[in-house]
């Protein structure tokens, strides 16, 4: 029974082995080239990172840069996703403080996040505080901005049915329009989350000495390309793997809903 | 209808404007250390100094043209990178998979890479914008061929068009709207980059401006410059906008 069931899984959808191996060769070929060119013309060859990977592993600077670093970035995350979510809910149920926000929202949207580095850093200092004050506009406006749409789009008959039942405006947010927006929101939360690493790592290169970002620019400071190209490294398989595991998530989750919403 | 929008916006300004009032009353009222937080009349009046008899103008003029520099070439390489990948088959199967891997990695991450090959240089601005404002032009193109209509490709079968006819005639201009949404997209990443570009590599320009008002404690210009700065992103977005709805204008039902 339980053989049968995994057979099935795996007949369904294959497993990430086997998509690596009926992967295109010639996928290959590009890498391959880019590990040649560093073999080749590079001061610093794979050897020589594979040995400083190694060292930032062994150490637990690496360890230490990635929690530091995604703390920051959950943190973030999770504070302007709640934020997002909650004026994206107030926008969406009410045309009318939509159309009195416009000009408001539509003022700060556009400042760059890296422009008010400069003021966090004199308000906060270092730490990581900073990081996550830096990291709420790029993670709220997202989640502002599907919500609002995912619940002004509300199927107008579920609105029907939570008037007949009586539901205040507290009920009827909690019970209808936000789990029926639910799908679309994780599409906005996906995009938060990606933003909400970049910032962070952002925030590090320029100002803040921690975390992985930190890492990237104290290593080339000090001359030692290997650590830096180690870390950079690493840093894209925490990119992908946190953007695999929310797409997981979303599918998961939502199941057709969110196989739709997956495609944004 | 038309009345009533106006009067809505200009409600919605109101608001905007007890907003400001309310900033004003902050930074008066020393809610906020004044060594960092300047009012809106103090931002207003270093913007106006600034740009007057300062510098500002041409830090201004600096940022702008490094950002439209790099976006530019950004976007044409994401466009002919983009065509490349979406018209054929092979150069998908080349490219695709080293795309997948390097796109993961922020383009800030890159910042320190870029300063060891070229140094705290022009070019490593560049080069960091160009990296990162690629990413949504590739995709965008790549998505904006994958969905082209079938019909289409069936006609410019039967007319025996080449490769680079297809991508000119058909696939580019079906692709528009997704090209314009990136076009959107990588202008926003160009700003940033160019803003962390300055401030690491202390070329001119506003990030390097900003970051030095702020070091020197100097909250009156730090904050002109941010709005300096929310302005390019305002303007810029506004006006591919702008170019969008008038280029697309055969693609909206009447």
């Amino acid at each position: 029974m339980a053989d049968a069931a995994i057979a099935g899984a795996t007949r369904r959808r294959p497993g990430f082995a086997s998509r690596l191996v009926r992967r295109d060769w010639r996928g290959a070929v590009a890498p391959l080239l880019l590990l040649a060119f560093v073999e080749i013309v590079m001061d610093t060859g794979s050897y020589q990172i594979a040995v400083a990977a190694y060292r930032v592993v062994l150490d637990g600077s690496l360890l230490t840069g990635t929690i530091e670093t995604l703390g920051a970035a959950l943190g973030g995350l999770a504070i302007g996703g709640m934020i997002g979510v909650v004026l994206g809910v107030l926008f969406g149920m009410s045309r009318a403080v939509d159309r009195l926000m416009m000009v408001t929202v539509e003022s700060i949207r556009p400042i760059p996040s890296a422009a008010i580095i400069p003021v966090v850093l004199l308000a906060f200092g270092f730490g990581y505080r900073m990081e996550i004050f830096l990291i709420l506009p790029g993670t709220i406006f997202p989640i502002l901005i599907f919500t609002r749409s995912a619940v002004a789009g509300t199927e107008p008959c579920l609105l029907d049915v939570s008037r007949l039942m009586g539901l205040g405006y507290i009920g009827r947010v909690l019970k209808i329009v936000v789990p029926a927006a639910l799908p679309r929101i994780f599409v906005g939360f996906r995009l938060s989350a990606a933003l909400a690493l970049v910032i962070a790592v952002t925030t590090e290169v320029v100002v803040n000495p921690q975390g992985l970002g930190s890492a990237i620019m104290v290593s080339e400071q000090k001359l030692d390309p290997a650590s830096m190209y180690a870390v950079v490294i690493w840093l894209g398989i925490i990119g992908w793997g946190l953007n695999a595991a929310l797409v997981w998530m979303q599918r998961r989750l939502f199941g057709p809903a969110g196989a739709r919403g997956a495609e944004q | 209808m038309r009345p009533l929008r106006l009067l809505w916006w200009l409600a919605s300004v109101a608001v905007a404007a007890g907003f400001v009032g309310l900033w004003q009353v902050a930074a008066d009222s020393k809610w906020l250390s004044p060594v960092f937080f300047a009012g809106p009349g103090q931002a207003w009046d270093r913007l106006v100094a600034g740009l007057v008899h300062g510098t500002l103008g041409i830090e201004l003029a600096d940022t702008v043209g490094r950002m439209i520099y790099g976006w530019a070439a950004a976007s044409l390489l994401g466009i002919a990178l983009g065509s490349l990948i979406g018209i054929s088959p092979r150069a998908r199967a080349y490219l695709a998979p080293m795309i997948e891997f390097v796109r993961p990695v922020p383009a800030s991450a890159l910042v320190p890479v870029a300063i060891g090959f070229l140094g705290l240089s022009d070019e490593m601005v560049l080069a960091v914008v160009v990296f990162g404002g690629l990413w949504p032009m590739l995709l965008a193109t790549i998505h904006g061929f994958e969905t082209i209509e079938p019909r289409l490709t069936d006609v410019s079968r039967a007319l025996g068009f080449s490769r680079l006819q297809v991508i000119l005639k058909i696939a580019l201009p079906s692709a528009l709207p997704d090209i314009f949404a990136a076009l959107r997209l990588s202008v926003t990443v160009s700003l940033v980059l160019t803003i962390i570009g300055e401030m690491l590599a202390s070329r001119d320009g506003l990030g390097q401006w900003i970051l030095f008002a702020g070091r020197t404690f100097r909250p009156g210009d730090l904050f002109a410059g941010i709005i300096l700065l929310g302005g390019v992103g305002f303007v810029s977005a506004s006006l591919i906008a702008w170019l969008e709805q008038r280029l697309l204008n055969w693609r909206r039902p009447p």
